[in-house]
């Protein structure tokens, strides 16, 4: 009788051991680890790692493995990457994307692949709009939502005329529409300049047409590396006595340690904006960025707080479906229903799997600490409606 | 008319950083036959090297005078031990093995500084900006680097036309055999032309680095292509040619910069012409390449014998 019981309870516990023990949360991240941008895709790493400590490592029981690859700047590359992912059985999720060009090229054969696709950083607006899918999600925003947002400030300042410059690539063209879509001005000329690993940094014709053109103010979007090379010649041109400078995705946590290096004191008081700062006062944020300027000595940027809310956001949705990783539809509705704390606060989901939130007007400041930051001066718009969600048939 | 003038001096700007590496490639590559891919590591090395030196001096033209040296003893040792092994291989051998020494010096580099690259800081005066007869405003790092390099290109001149060294420089480019069974050691002149050739394109890799606020990894693997380009159009060991094609080029690029995009919205839509100017600017070059070589095939100044 005893024996018999034993034999029961040894196969009941070994009915129920993999249930909570074998499986494993795997998540393939895609980012960039080589080449100068690297600087972006290292505080990626560094903030899901940091937030993985701080869930301890597991997903409703079950532990968590992160795949780091590399896109190299390269959109080719990140599409290897990604079918490399893809092909992994276990992998469910396959997240990262600091660039909208690696995107696009990726999101076929992650998609097909029926995985979850979820964008921490690149906001191609094919992606929210035409392109949508009930598989893709994103922590950060479209594109355009961010100049849009910028194109809005300028109108409250009474600028009468820009000139705008930006990369020529998808994200860059998103910017350019975002902000003409609501700057009320003149817009006394663009340009588009190169691209990719070989990216132009050299951008003394463009600064001398932007000075001869007489806009009041010039709207630039640099991300990475080519922020200070712009910055610098911007302060180099002697275009800062004349022309204000009014950014998106150029001055952050990852740019401003290596501007205050350089000393180009130029930036400071230069207005940006974005839907997240690390002055935002809410526990989860200020438990994030303590943290992360604890263990990794600079503040993080925008890039690295959707990559922590990112682990977060899926911890909530396989614990929504009860720690079945085979429950698509469960996930997905965990996903979907944005009930985790995220940094940023609050936010849903609209019907195109992109955030509806706030977007902020920030300034570049120096710290108690003598650091340089960004500091919130206003909210810009609330709860902002994607642009392209009447292109998503979802 | 003054955004003319200001292009045309942002042009000749870029034509002189483009000289500067190329007067060591286009030596290097006459006198010694040797293709080396690898020059623009060089461009890098001294970047880095010149970076980290102003910044413990506290001083960008201290940088400046140290990498000179610094860059110049880095290619003497890689001359010495081991691109002297290749001057007898094929050209192919030599493309494998200076690329070999690309990623080598990419990984080294990023294993002693790190993979973020190093910030260079500029004093204030240098930081701002002249303005010039007609109300030109003109970066004054920019005229720094023009004047720099003419210097450099006048020094260069004397040294190859006017002294004992340049003649048997000229000498090894025309007949190296001949000038070998004459008694000059031909070993040791290469070994001073690439050094030579080295710090040039370092001192080149910091001053961009002054426009560009950092040292990067692989920041020379970029430029090393039109450098190529300028030796070919100039004539392959010619340094009057590298210098006259490093001007053409350079002002070909900024301008096409400048005024393609105008020039094409006279064809098709204005959105068509800004995204499809920056892609054929950059191809700007090496059209020019093909139409030169299409009428001179060995280029604008060909060397007179080999």
């Amino acid at each position: 009788m005893i024996k018999k019981l034993a034999i029961a309870v040894a196969g009941s516990a070994m009915f129920s051991l993999p249930a909570w023990s074998q499986e494993t949360v795997k998540i393939g991240f895609i980012t960039t680890l080589t080449t100068p941008a690297a600087v972006i895709g290292i505080q990626q790493k560094n903030a899901v790692e940091l937030a993985l400590e701080h869930i301890g490592g597991q997903m409703a029981g079950m532990d968590v493995e992160i795949l780091f690859e590399d896109d190299q700047f390269n959109p080719q590359v990140g599409r290897t990457a990604s079918e490399k992912l893809a092909n992994d059985p276990d992998v469910r999720f396959i997240t990262g994307y600091i660039w909208s060009h690696v995107l696009l090229a990726s999101t076929k054969v992650v998609l097909d692949a029926g995985k979850f696709m979820i964008s921490a950083n690149a906001g191609a607006s094919q992606m929210s709009g035409e392109s949508c899918n009930e598989n893709f999600f994103s922590t950060s925003w479209e594109n355009s939502q961010i100049p849009r947002a910028m194109g809005e400030v300028m109108n409250q300042r009474s600028v009468n005329s820009i000139y705008v410059m930006a990369p020529n690539y998808a994200a860059g063209k998103n910017m350019v529409e975002g902000v003409e879509a609501t700057f009320n001005g003149e817009i006394l000329g663009r340009d588009m300049t190169r691209w990719g690993a070989d990216a132009q940094l050299d951008f003394s014709a463009e600064l001398a047409k932007a000075r001869a053109s007489g806009a009041e103010a010039l709207f630039a979007f640099y991300p990475g590396r080519a922020g200070g090379a712009f910055v610098k010649q911007y302060e180099q041109s002697g275009l800062a006595d004349s022309t204000e400078l009014f950014t998106v995705f150029t001055m952050d946590g990852v740019s401003l340690p290596r501007f205050q290096e350089a000393n180009l004191t130029g930036v400071l008081g230069t207005f940006n904006t974005n839907y997240w700062s690390p002055d935002m006062d809410n526990e989860q944020n200020r438990r994030f960025v303590a943290d992360y300027i604890t263990k990794y000595g600079e503040y993080p940027a925008h890039y690295a707080a959707q990559a922590y809310d990112l682990i977060f956001m899926i911890k909530s949705a396989v614990e929504a479906a009860g720690g079945d990783l085979d429950d698509m539809d469960g996930i997905r509705e965990g996903l979907r229903a944005a009930d985790y704390a995220s940094v940023r606060g609050d936010y849903s989901y609209g019907s195109n799997n992109y955030p509806i939130q706030n977007f902020y007007l920030r300034e570049v400041v120096v710290d108690s600490g003598g650091r340089w930051t960004n500091q919130i001066v206003s909210t810009v718009f609330e709860n902002m409606e994607n642009p392209y969600i009447d292109q998503c048939p979802m | 008319m003054i955004l003319l003038i200001t292009q045309l001096i942002n042009g000749l700007q870029l034509g002189i950083l483009l000289f500067l590496l190329a007067a060591g490639l286009t030596l290097v590559f006459g006198i010694m036959d040797l293709v080396n891919l690898a020059h623009g590591s060089f461009y890098m090395i001294g970047a880095f090297i010149g970076a980290t030196m102003a910044a413990i001096t506290g001083s960008f033209l201290v940088g400046l005078v140290l990498a000179l040296p610094l860059a110049f003893l880095v290619g003497y040792i890689v001359e010495v031990t081991t691109l002297r092994t290749l001057y007898d291989r094929h050209h192919l051998d030599q493309v494998l093995a200076t690329f070999g020494l690309i990623l080598f010096f990419d990984t080294l580099l990023q294993l002693i500084w790190g993979p973020v690259g190093v910030a260079v800081v500029l004093p204030d005066y240098l930081n701002g900006f002249i303005t010039l007869p007609g109300d030109i405003p003109i970066p004054t790092i920019r005229l720094l680097i023009i004047a720099i390099g003419l210097l450099v290109a006048a020094f260069l001149y004397y040294l190859v036309v006017r002294t004992k060294m340049g003649m048997l420089i000229r000498a090894g480019a025309s007949n190296r055999t001949m000038a070998g069974a004459l008694g000059v050691d031909i070993k040791r002149l290469f070994t001073l032309v690439f050094g030579m050739g080295a710090a040039l394109a370092g001192l080149a890799g910091l001053m961009s680095t002054a426009i560009t606020t950092e040292a990067t990894i692989g920041m020379g693997n970029d430029i090393i292509i039109q450098a190529f380009v300028v030796i070919v159009i100039g004539g392959i060991g010619s340094i009057r040619g590298a210098f006259v094609a490093s001007i053409v080029v350079g002002l070909v690029d900024t301008l096409g910069r400048s005024y393609l995009d105008q020039l094409l919205k006279l064809f098709i839509t204005e959105q068509n012409a800004e995204t499809a100017a920056p892609a054929i600017a950059a191809m700007l070059i090496y059209i020019m390449m093909a139409a030169i070589l299409f009428f001179s095939p060995q280029g604008l100044f060909p060397p007179k014998t080999r």
